[in-house]
């Protein structure tokens, strides 16, 4: 049996397979869902791992998760990051996610989701700001995290994505160092996800899921935020994915 | 012989009554009869009804009206603000239209500089309701009660004895005891009835503008309830919410829709729509029927007050009685006193009541469906 646990995110599509043979692979999104959702079984199938009825058990989640149209479940992304980070912490825990549109905070206690905190309406605190900032600068998010590390942080105060990007460009028009506008693109980002986060909840164990997850410069930036340490998840990226696997392992009220 | 229409159809029904009653109130303005528009749970329908007037809810719930209505008002206020004000400016509302009198109270911040405006095209009477349940609080709220009264009658020249008002609070309590047996129906479980069909029956009866036969009306729909489920039903045991916080109805359903959707039931309001407005009756006995009044009235738990104890009594006591599993507070965007008591709202639950417990911003836009069900859905998940 394979338990396939597949995260359409909006910027990147997360695949897990446990069981028989255990696979993760990581796909973009791209504009339509659907379509990366097709990817994705050809790409199982290429694998020889069967979707077919009584072989496979597939979960999807993420915000794309309806698409999913051979999935025997739909969990949404907190219950699924929520497991994968469990699995991830090894314990209780906290989980900050970033990801690509929407940025989540949950508390794991005994295991299961206690509670958790969405970002709303908004996209700064997200992957979205960093990517949008990124492309203004005119490098890309590895080259931004390299940059931040050496630069001093140059405060931006808009939180609105569209406003803090022309405070951007009023920075590079009066000749701020590029190292030093990265910088203050990184702390306003680790700045609006710790304002998410209810410090009073903070168990020992707070990890960072996401596509940032295995970013050391931003998992100190975050830590240094909230006052706590922050660890940070090699595979973290696979937090919802994972996540999703495993209850369709684990769920029979599910009826899958 | 007279047609017996199933529950489905009774409570499509009452889900249409604000629709149906616009004729209903113009039969009325056509009679002679007063129309009172207000806003606000806090308003004391027994001294309308005692002067053989009626009262109808303008609170809006659809944001057809909120950009005219930001032309005057800041867009960071309150939906069902923006959207009252609109509709009565840009005369939509057959109610606000028919309305000989509109009557708001100084309850949140936001409502009460928004009558300022509206009495520029309306007749605006607002009464001060105080901001603490206190002795002095009380005592002003009853002279509250004998001034309204006095311009009424001035207004109207019609004359309000007390007792008229004293009959108007019997008619009103039995309306009350009525609504309640019929929300009562919902401590079973599984419940006899889904969370939104009680809910259009609640939002339905504020609509009928004869409160007298609004118990005959609602004990036959209970019997109904409760013949339906003795012959067994099919409804299947679920995951119990509650839903507290700001009044909700119109485009706000959307919420309820998403919770039922996503397998959980709502089993009650502790909101305005609901028990709220519902729960306390008037004191028959008290000979001072201003006074009683008062103090039912200013017993009502809304954020609006402070301290708010009554609410955290009334939560509780519902989350008992309804085997409630989780809370979700609905807060209307740029509510600020319900938002700032969320937090405090979320500790007794949390705590006290050791129930999981999740708050929603939303307005009257169906732009956060999609976010609102990812929360609502994870949030089910948990239970």
């Amino acid at each position: 049996m394979y338990y396939v646990g597949i995260d359409i995110g909006s910027t990147a599509s997360k695949v897990v397979v446990l069981g028989e043979k255990e696979e993760a692979f990581v796909l973009p999104t791209g504009w339509n869902s659907k379509e990366t959702a097709g990817l994705i079984k050809k790409r199982l199938q290429g694998a020889a791992i069967s979707l077919a009825e009584g072989k496979a058990k597939v979960v999807a989640t993420g915000y794309g998760r309806v698409a999913v149209d051979y999935a025997d479940a739909i969990i949404t992304e907190i219950t699924c990051h929520g497991r994968g980070g469990f699995e991830l912490a090894g314990a209780d825990c906290a989980i900050i996610d970033v990801g690509g549109q929407d940025t989540k905070f949950i508390v794991i206690e005994n295991g299961v989701v206690g509670d958790f905190v969405m970002n709303d309406k908004c996209s700064a605190g997200t992957g979205k700001f960093l990517e949008v900032m990124a492309n203004r600068l005119g490098i890309t998010f590895e080259e931004l995290f390299a940059l931040a590390e050496g630069g001093e942080v140059l405060p931006i105060s808009s939180l609105c994505t569209v406003f803090a990007e022309s405070e951007i460009i009023n920075h590079i028009g009066n000749g701020k160092k590029r190292e030093d506008i990265a910088a203050g693109i990184v702390d306003s980002v680790a700045g609006k996800v710790s304002q998410l986060v209810r410090s009073a909840q903070l168990p020992e164990k707070v990890i960072l899921t996401g596509g940032l997850s295995d970013n050391e410069y931003f998992v100190q930036c975050l830590g240094a935020k909230l006052e706590h340490k922050v660890q940070a998840t090699e595979k973290g990226r696979y937090a919802g994915a994972l996540g999703a696997a495993l209850l369709a392992k684990e769920k029979k009220r599910l009826g899958i | 012989m007279e047609l017996v229409k199933d529950l489905p159809e009774v409570f499509e029904e009452f889900a249409e009554q604000r629709k149906n009653s616009f004729l209903a109130v113009k039969e009325l303005k056509d009679q002679g009869v007063p129309v009172i528009g207000v806003y606000c749970t806090y308003f004391p329908q027994e001294i309308v009804m005692a002067m053989g007037a009626a009262t109808v809810s303008l609170c809006s719930t659809s944001d057809e009206t909120v950009a005219a209505a930001e032309k005057t008002l800041p867009k960071n206020l309150c939906p069902l603000i923006k959207s009252s004000y609109g509709f009565g400016e840009t005369d939509k509302c057959p109610y606000f239209y028919f309305s000989d009198l509109v009557v708001g109270e100084t309850t949140c911040d936001g409502k009460k500089k928004m009558y300022e405006y509206m009495a520029d095209f309306k007749p605006v009477y607002v009464m001060e309701l105080p901001n603490r349940q206190s002795e002095m609080g009380l005592k002003l709220f009853r002279e509250e009660m004998i001034r309204f009264k006095e311009y009424l009658e001035k207004m109207f020249n019609r004359e309000i004895t007390e007792d008229a008002i004293r009959d108007a609070i019997k008619t009103n309590n039995a309306a009350r005891r009525a609504l309640r047996g019929l929300y009562e129906v919902m401590r079973s479980d599984p419940t006899p009835i889904s969370g939104h069909d009680l809910f259009k029956v609640l939002y339905g009866s504020t609509f009928k503008f004869d409160r007298a036969k609004i118990p005959a009306e609602i004990d036959e729909v209970v019997q109904q309830i409760k013949d339906d489920e003795a012959k067994g039903n099919e409804r299947k045991s679920k995951p119990r919410i509650l839903i507290t916080g700001c009044p909700i109805g119109g485009a706000t359903e959307k919420v309820i829709k998403i919770i039922e959707d996503r397998g959980a039931v709502v089993v009650t309001y502790e909101n305005c729509t609901g028990a709220k407005a519902i729960d306390k009756l008037v004191d028959e006995e008290e000979e001072d029927v201003y006074l009683a009044l008062a103090k039912r009235y200013l017993e009502i738990g809304c954020s609006v007050m402070t301290p708010n104890p009554h609410r955290y009594e009334l939560l509780g006591r519902l989350i008992d009685e309804y085997q409630v599993e989780g809370v979700v507070e609905v807060i209307l965007q740029a509510c600020h006193t319900y938002n700032v008591e969320s937090g405090k709202v979320r500790d007794f639950v949390k705590n006290e009541k050791n129930i999981p417990y999740i708050s929603v911003e939303t307005d009257y836009s169906s732009a956060d469906v999609g976010q609102l069900d990812t929360r609502l859905s994870a949030f089910i998940e948990m239970l």
